[in-house]
């Protein structure tokens, strides 16, 4: 029910916009309707610009990310390992964290040049610090029981960490993952958008150059239909099974 | 070699003295003091005692989770450092890792001493002796309270351990599963003859399983009674026996939940 509630509503939508252009008369250069749009997309997708942004936007996407990622939860480990470390590093990451990732272009920019190295930096910030928080919290919200059960199993050390610490944690990683690519997609967007192409950033900023508005309101769309299709199906699907199956549901 | 050296006791696990305190902000709370009491090899023993008695606390000071402020823990004359193998615990909630099926649980203490088809093995004759042969795969979460309390004793059966510790086990389960699962222990006791510490605080239920049970009595904690229950297995709920027992510690227990009302209550008033 609820997909046939979302299919009228986003039909409606797109009715409303088509007539409400048509009626208006408003130029194609300044708010195009759907049919405009739709067309440009089509274009885009036939002479191949629009496939070439997707793969080099998910390229340095994924190689950000999983930098990212891996970093932030090895920082994560260690913040909740070590107090000291956590009452210093620990501050500094949260004052990091709140800095949007895109700030970091002008420095990225001139450390790197205006090319790959800088996008992907910035999203590497973006996925870093909030893994580095979920993976700190996971760790730190083991259950006690869990760690005692296994210590009366001759657990310690090394091993305890490996097969119960870190597994025990999952369901915070997970959380922190799916942040970690709604902050990698932001700020792959404002990355490409400022610096360099091919991408779909990119080609947004270039169709606004040439007055382009329905290819600027189609890579918008793509944008928004990527964004929520991977958080919807991949991040939240892995999220519900994780939490199902650690026991954590509340019902 | 489980030879005996001559000279040796016959004590098993061995209480001398042992004292638990607790200091917070300079106030020293004392939540056991001078236990001393004896386990023999293979026996069935009960720690009964009302909440806050101190029974879970000397329980896992045999598991080695715990230090004693004072005293010592011996088995079969070592005193307990730290936690080991050769003492399985079961505690309240069951404590299997979500992360792992059912078999991969009860080969967990297993990795270290022997290989992965052995471990499988001796898992699954464990999954048996609790009769979830047809769980294996499953994943915790699948079973219910009381399949996945017998998930844990296998785990904690698995390591063969030679003192099984049980910390309120079957306290968070209804009624029928719990006397379905004192059936089986009892069982799994009679067929292993390991030997067994039970924490509870239902008297019911040491008084059905147990050889002995220590009566415990609290703030602070000390053995009360240490009775010995002579009465042949199974144990039926109404014979006279049972009864008169049951009555008798209710009695002990009663005295010992009014100072603790009493104190509460002076407590809140204050």
């Amino acid at each position: 029910m609820p997909t046939v509630k979302r299919i009228i509503f986003f039909a409606s939508l797109l009715i409303i916009w088509e007539v409400a252009v048509k009626l208006s008369g408003v130029s194609v250069a300044v708010m195009p309707a759907p049919t405009d749009v739709f067309g440009a997309l089509f274009r885009g997708f036939a002479d191949l610009t629009l496939v070439f942004d997707l793969i080099a936007s998910f390229r340095r996407l994924f190689i950000g990310m999983i930098l990212g990622v891996i970093i932030g939860a090895a920082l994560g480990v260690v913040l909740a390992k070590y107090k000291t470390a956590d009452e210093t590093l620990g501050t500094l990451v949260l004052a990091l964290q709140s800095v949007p990732s895109i700030v970091w272009l002008p420095i990225a920019i001139m450390w790197f040049g205006l090319n790959e190295t800088s996008v992907i930096f910035i999203i590497i910030l973006g996925a870093t610090f909030v893994m580095t928080i979920n993976m700190r919290m996971g760790i730190k919200n083991v259950s006690p029981l869990y760690i005692r059960a296994a210590q009366t199993m001759g657990s310690k050390g090394m091993d305890l960490f490996r097969r119960v610490i870190f597994p025990a944690s999952i369901p915070y990683a997970v959380t922190g993952l799916k942040l970690a690519w709604a902050f990698s997609w932001r700020a792959l967007m404002a990355g490409e958008l400022l610096s360099t192409g091919p991408g779909l950033g990119y080609t947004l900023r270039f169709a606004s150059d040439f007055g382009d508005m329905a290819l600027v309101i189609g890579v918008m769309i793509i944008i928004g239909t990527v964004g929520s299709v991977m958080d919807l199906f991949v991040f939240q699907r892995i999220e519900k099974n994780v939490i199902r199956r650690w026991g954590l549901e509340t019902e | 070699m489980n030879y005996k050296k001559r000279g040796e006791s016959d004590m098993f696990l061995e209480f001398k003295n042992v004292t638990k305190e607790y200091t917070n902000q300079n106030i020293v709370n004392t939540v056991l003091t001078d236990i001393n009491v004896t386990v023999n090899e293979g026996e069935f023993v009960s720690i009964l005692g009302p909440s806050g008695c101190g029974k879970s606390t000397l329980l896992s000071m045999v598991a080695g989770l715990n230090k004693a402020t004072n005293g010592e823990i011996l088995l079969q004359g070592k005193p307990i450092t730290k936690p080991g193998k050769e003492r399985g615990m079961v505690f309240q909630q069951a404590a299997l890792f979500p992360w792992l099926t059912v078999e991969e649980n009860v080969m967990f203490p297993l990795h270290e001493e022997m290989s992965k088809k052995e471990a499988k093995e001796r898992a699954q004759y464990y999954l048996k002796m609790v009769q979830l042969s047809n769980y294996l795969r499953h994943s915790p979460h699948e079973l219910s309270g009381g399949m996945q309390q017998r998930v844990a004793i296998a785990r904690a059966l698995a390591m063969d351990p030679t003192v099984l510790l049980m910390d309120e086990p079957f306290g968070a389960l209804d009624e029928q599963t719990r006397s379905r699962l004192h059936g089986e222990l009892e069982k799994i006791w009679l067929d292993t003859k390991k030997t067994i510490l039970f924490v509870t605080h239902s008297i019911q239920e040491s008084i059905k399983l147990s050889d002995r049970i220590l009566v415990m009595g609290t703030r602070p904690g000390i053995i009360l009674e240490d009775i010995k229950v002579d009465i042949p297995r199974p144990r039926k709920q109404s014979r006279d026996e049972i009864v008169e027992l049951e009555s008798r510690i209710s009695n002990l227990l009663e005295k010992e939940i009014d100072k603790v009302v009493k104190e509460e209550l002076a407590y809140a008033h204050s």
